[in-house]
């Protein structure tokens, strides 16, 4: 800090980021206390996109209630369908033909490409690289054409079923699928010769924004945050769901915990994904895709039913409470970037406000799921 | 062998209820009941453990208590405690529930509750022990209206700043 910034009392003064400002990817406001350039404290509002999916949950049969898990992280929709047909499987006790387990993570793997696709994109846009922007929607395009050919949409899916799916795959997606892999595995070192070597892109991720694996324990953040400071989670791996133990894949994890090792989990993780779809085409058993036995109405025993899955931004999980009727009784959505983003106050004191951006879009923020 | 080990720490504080539950059936393999002033106590053997919270949320019982047979003859987990703590039956509670996980190599999921009145819904805050639970009891106080006492900021996080309304409520009318 300069003098004439020390000699002028330490004025604060506070300005507003958001809730329309194009790096908060969404309606989030920050209230931003500066000193100068320097940030004094970072105070997310949010509630700009609330819409009480929780309570919806009350009002409307279990069934009625699967469009809503594709409407809050709308990047990752796939992630939360599975999340939410999982835990009432467990409740009603449906058991799933394996031929529709595998197309579920067939499925939400493409899914979970889209989403960081979106996310490289984005990110690189807001610390002021245009073009990579344009590399990643024209591969993501991919996927949304092929999953708009088995599911019917293209953003906000709602494709699972209780005990199954809704729709079989064809011949033409598993052809194209495998074309998609071997597109995107030419296109990643182009990605990386464009961003990940880029000599302003190092200096505006290294060493940015650093958050240690204990500050993460203790504010319960999950996925690519976590993993990018050095902890091998991933609940994929360490409470395994669906058919995730039948397939070879690794979960990347970096220990330096600032801004670059969270782009790093993310590109690696897309390789990842692409080898699970790859095994999974190789490996798709024939058989029906919806359980002959599955009830037309549910109504689960009363109790309480807990399942988690791992969404493209961390851990999802739903508590849901039944008393034995048609209606859920309460329905906890836990979302991962509310966990993840209750960190920034913290992460970001002191920090220059261009480089709390770049800590803020290395979180890969999706607002209406953290407002639910 | 971790949740035994879990079990073991938690039978110092004598909880309400203790019990292993069928991780399959449940998605959980620890279940422990506990009294409002033991919930700091908890999150602190939590914490000791290296566990971290995932979510902290409520649950109102109100509606429980319908002239619904199957409703009636629900068995709520931690019942054990039938009318002790807190004084009242069942439907003039409020339920908190703290969701504990750990991101080592093994998995023991661990749930602990805590009914209080639903006319004076107040218990302690765990936000000291894992900062992470500030924004969850926001949330809660938001939808419920359970107050955490201790909490450095109960303002609402989720529903408008002037909300005097709390829409998780079983008898909420809009």
């Amino acid at each position: 800090m300069n003098d004439l910034a020390s000699s002028s009392n330490q004025e604060t003064f506070v300005i507003n980021l958001g809730p329309q400002h194009p790096a908060t990817h969404g309606v989030l406001r920050v209230k931003l206390t500066m000193d100068g350039e320097y940030i004094v404290r970072a105070e997310p509002v949010l509630g700009y996109i609330h819409r009480m999916h929780e309570k919806m949950g009350e009002n409307r049969t279990w069934a009625q209630f699967m469009p809503n898990t594709g409407r809050m992280d709308y990047l990752g929709a796939l992630s939360y369908n599975h999340g939410y047909v999982q835990v009432v499987e467990r409740a009603a006790g449906i058991e799933v033909p394996e031929r529709a387990e595998y197309l579920r993570v067939i499925t939400v793997e493409l899914n979970r490409i889209a989403s960081h696709l979106l996310w490289y994109g984005a990110f690189v846009l807001d610390l002021g690289g245009f073009t990579p922007l344009l590399y990643a929607f024209d591969d993501r395009e991919q996927i949304l054409d092929l999953l708009e050919s088995v599911t019917g949409s293209r953003l906000t899916f709602c494709y699972f079923r209780f005990g199954g799916l809704y729709n079989d795959v064809d011949d033409a997606f598993v052809s194209g699928t495998r074309a998609f892999i071997k597109r995107l595995r030419k296109r990643l070192p182009d990605y990386h010769n464009l961003v990940t070597k880029n000599i302003i892109m190092i200096k505006r991720l290294k060493d940015v924004g650093p958050i240690s694996a204990e500050r993460c324990r203790l504010y319960g953040a999950t996925g690519p945050v976590l993993r990018g400071s050095g902890v091998n989670y991933d609940v994929r791996k360490n409470e395994p769901y669906s058919v995730y133990p039948e397939f070879d894949f690794d979960i990347p994890h970096y220990p330096e915990g600032d801004s670059m090792a969270r782009y790093m989990v993310r590109m690696d993780e897309i390789e990842q994904s692409l080898r699970i779809i790859e095994q999974g085409l190789d490996k798709l058993p024939e058989g029906p895709i919806m359980a002959e036995k599955a009830p037309k109405i549910i109504k689960p025993p009363a109790g309480d039913y807990y399942g988690a899955v791992e969404a493209a931004r961390g851990t999802f999980s739903i508590r849901a409470v039944s008393d034995g009727t048609n209606t859920p009784y309460r329905l906890k959505l836990r979302s991962p970037t509310f966990s993840n983003l209750s960190l920034y106050e913290e992460a970001s004191r002191g920090m220059l406000l261009a480089d709390a951006l770049a800590l803020m879009g290395s979180l890969d923020l999706v607002i209406p799921e953290i407002d639910r | 062998m971790l949740c035994s080990e879990i079990k073991e720490s938690f039978q110092a504080l004598a909880p309400l209820a203790l019990e292993e539950t069928d991780y399959r059936a449940k998605g959980f393999h620890l279940n422990v009941a506990v009294t409002p002033d033991q919930v700091v106590a908890a999150a602190e053997i939590m914490e000791q453990r290296g566990y971290t919270l995932e979510a902290v949320t409520g649950v109102d019982w109100l509606s429980s208590a319908a002239p619904n047979p199957v409703k009636k003859a629900a068995p709520a987990e931690g019942e054990e405690a039938p009318a002790e703590e807190p004084t009242g039956p069942v439907e003039e509670q409020m339920e908190v529930v703290y969701d504990y996980t750990q991101t080592g190599q093994e998995l023991c999921r661990v749930v602990v509750r805590c009914r209080i009145a639903r006319d004076n819904p107040e218990l302690p805050t765990v936000s000291g022990v894992f900062p992470g639970a500030n924004w969850h009891e926001r949330e809660t106080h938001d939808f419920f209206g359970i107050r955490f006492s201790g909490h450095p900021d109960l303002s609402p996080l989720l529903l408008p700043e002037d909300a005097d309304y709390h829409p998780l409520l079983k008898d909420f009318q809009a």
